[in-house]
């Protein structure tokens, strides 16, 4: 498959006061591909993708988003790329002064390069938090939530601009068992609803192997497994980050077979 | 000290971004003057009460060793001098930067810590325009009124003393208040708030921004930014004074 490149690192180190935080990564996304990222807290997950946002500047190595070279690129110069993708935080980044409703919007309204006409905005934050099945918080404000249901308004804002690629940190992280399945049904959804190419981060194993076996059934609105050929199947790599290396990538099959021990903890058991 | 120059030259970069930042579009004007009345309105009462006590202790203070030379009709100009070029700037600031470096540094690094600055990058928005530029602007109209204000009720506090205990007449002294004034005095008084303001705020911006290490790290941030900017009111002071001084 020869698809265009969405996220490239060619040797990537981010060094704080002395620390290397990433070692020399590199790899390369295609469109329409599921990105797992699998590694112990500390691993560097998050770094990994606040530097393909350009939000954290490699102090090594060069990073491409959609085919550009942003290891360098102005801050201004970067928001027209930016618009180009949905994030969701690991902390959640929703702003705790403004509504749901606006904090849906910020990226409609903000963007310069979405150019979203005024009468638009309303309609498609409702849409997106429909999509959450959280329709009915419009005018609360983050704090009046549950930690589960900031995370779906924080997937409804990752995706209410539409955008190609969506970054996932941490999605399921701090919620109980029930919630965090819930919250990777809504990413599946995304994933084969939308069309985009999502990179994930996670510490937990099953998150992965939900994105790499199962697809949305529209029909039933809920997950299912998907059959051989399916886009998830087909398409999802795993990268184990450890220590801020690059310990393993591949598909399922050699994750599976990894003998690292380290790597290996990562794979799913008896299923 | 390669630390300490390291996180100079950081602090630098961000004032310079600032500075560059007032002329660029957007401009958030609603967030100035919630800034504004924030700092501005928020400060009034302390910086009245201190301004006046302040009055009141110095003239208090300097009627003794001013009678010691018969010379406790000079109480006016003596209160006006200090307080327009010293005591009402410097007193001011440490009060705002009290209540205000604190405050910018421990709302701008919660929201660090919560990934909030992130988001708006990502979405669309520059902090320092979104963020630091208000609070630079409002802070730096704020805090010359403040200060004047002080001065003012520093001035009129001295009287009370003056006029209850030491028995000046009213014209007294207010005339050798006001005559004692020179533009140079008046030209000091405005542009140590001015710098003392660019300071506040931007340390306060600075280290909120610089924020890592959760709930703990809000903490360590305000209080640095409190230290540092009061350290830093103390500096520009002394060089402001100097270059005065020689003019
Ligand atoms: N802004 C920062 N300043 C200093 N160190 C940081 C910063 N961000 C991350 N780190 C460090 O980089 C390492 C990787 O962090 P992170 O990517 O958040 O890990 P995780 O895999 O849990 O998401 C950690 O040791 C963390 O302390
Ligand atoms: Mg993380």
């Amino acid at each position: 498959m020869s698809t265009a490149s969405v996220v490239r690192f060619e040797h990537v180190s981010v060094e704080f006061d002395g620390d290397l935080a990433l070692n020399d990564v590199s790899f390369d996304v295609r469109a329409g591909e599921t990105r797992v990222i699998l590694g112990a807290a500390g691993s560097g997950k998050t770094v990994l993708l606040k530097v393909a946002m350009g939000l954290v500047r490699p102090s090594a190595g060069r990073v491409f988003l959609f085919d550009t070279n942003i290891t360098h690129l102005r801050e201004r110069d970067l928001f027209s790329l930016r618009s180009r993708v949905g994030i969701l935080f690991q902390e959640g980044g929703l702003f705790d002064s403004l509504t749901i409703e606006e904090n849906v919007a910020y990226p409609l309204v903000n963007q310069a390069s979405i150019k979203c006409p005024a009468e638009e905005v309303l309609p498609r934050v409702n849409q997106a938090l429909q999509f959450v099945e959280l329709g009915h918080t419009l005018a609360k404000v983050p704090s009046e939530l549950s930690g589960g249901m900031r995370r779906r308004v924080g997937i409804a804002r990752a995706g209410v601009t539409e955008p190609p690629l969506v970054l996932y940190d941490s999605p399921t992280a701090g919620l109980d068992p029930i919630t965090a399945n819930t919250i990777m049904a809504l990413v599946v959804k995304q994933r084969d609803l939308r069309n985009i190419t999502p990179i994930i981060v996670t510490h937990r194993a099953q998150d992965g192997y939900l994105l790499a076996n199962y697809c949305w059934n529209t029909a039933e609105s809920k997950v299912e497994r998907a059959t051989a050929g399916h886009r998830a199947t087909e398409q999802t790599e795993y990268m184990v980050m450890c220590e801020g290396k690059l310990v393993f990538q591949g598909p399922e099959e050699a994750l599976s077979a990894s003998s690292d021990p380290y790597v290996s903890k990562f794979v799913r058991r008896n299923h | 000290m390669k630390q300490l120059i390291l996180t100079l030259q950081d602090f630098l970069y961000l004032a310079g971004r600032a500075f560059r930042a007032i002329f660029r579009r957007p401009h958030y004007f609603a967030d100035q003057s919630i800034q504004a009345d924030v700092i501005g309105v928020g400060s009034l009462p302390i910086v009245m009460l201190i301004g006046t006590f302040s009055g009141v202790v110095m003239a208090l203070q300097m009627s003794r060793a001013l009678s010691t030379y018969g010379a406790v009709s000079k109480t006016g100009e003596i209160v006006a001098i200090t307080l327009i070029r010293e005591m009402g700037p410097v007193l001011t600031a440490l009060l705002v930067a009290g209540r205000n470096a604190s405050g910018i540094a421990s709302e701008i690094g919660s929201m660090k810590v919560t990934e909030q600055i992130d988001a708006m990058r990502a979405l669309g928005t520059d902090p320092i325009l979104k963020l630091v530029k208000p609070r630079l602007i409002a802070t730096s109209l704020v805090l010359p009124l403040l200060t004047v204000l002080a001065d003012f009720l520093g001035i009129a506090g001295g009287f009370l003393i003056a006029y209850f205990m030491l028995n000046l007449t009213a014209s007294q002294y207010w005339t050798s208040a006001y005559q004692a004034l020179e533009y140079n005095d008046i030209a000091q008084g405005l542009v140590k708030p001015f710098l003392f303001a660019v300071v506040i705020s931007l340390v306060g911006c600075f280290y909120g921004l610089r924020t890592t290490g959760g709930t703990q790290g809000v903490g360590l941030s305000t209080t640095q930014a409190v230290v540092v900017a009061s350290v830093w009111i103390f500096v520009i002071d002394v060089f402001v004074t100097q270059v005065f001084v020689n003019l």
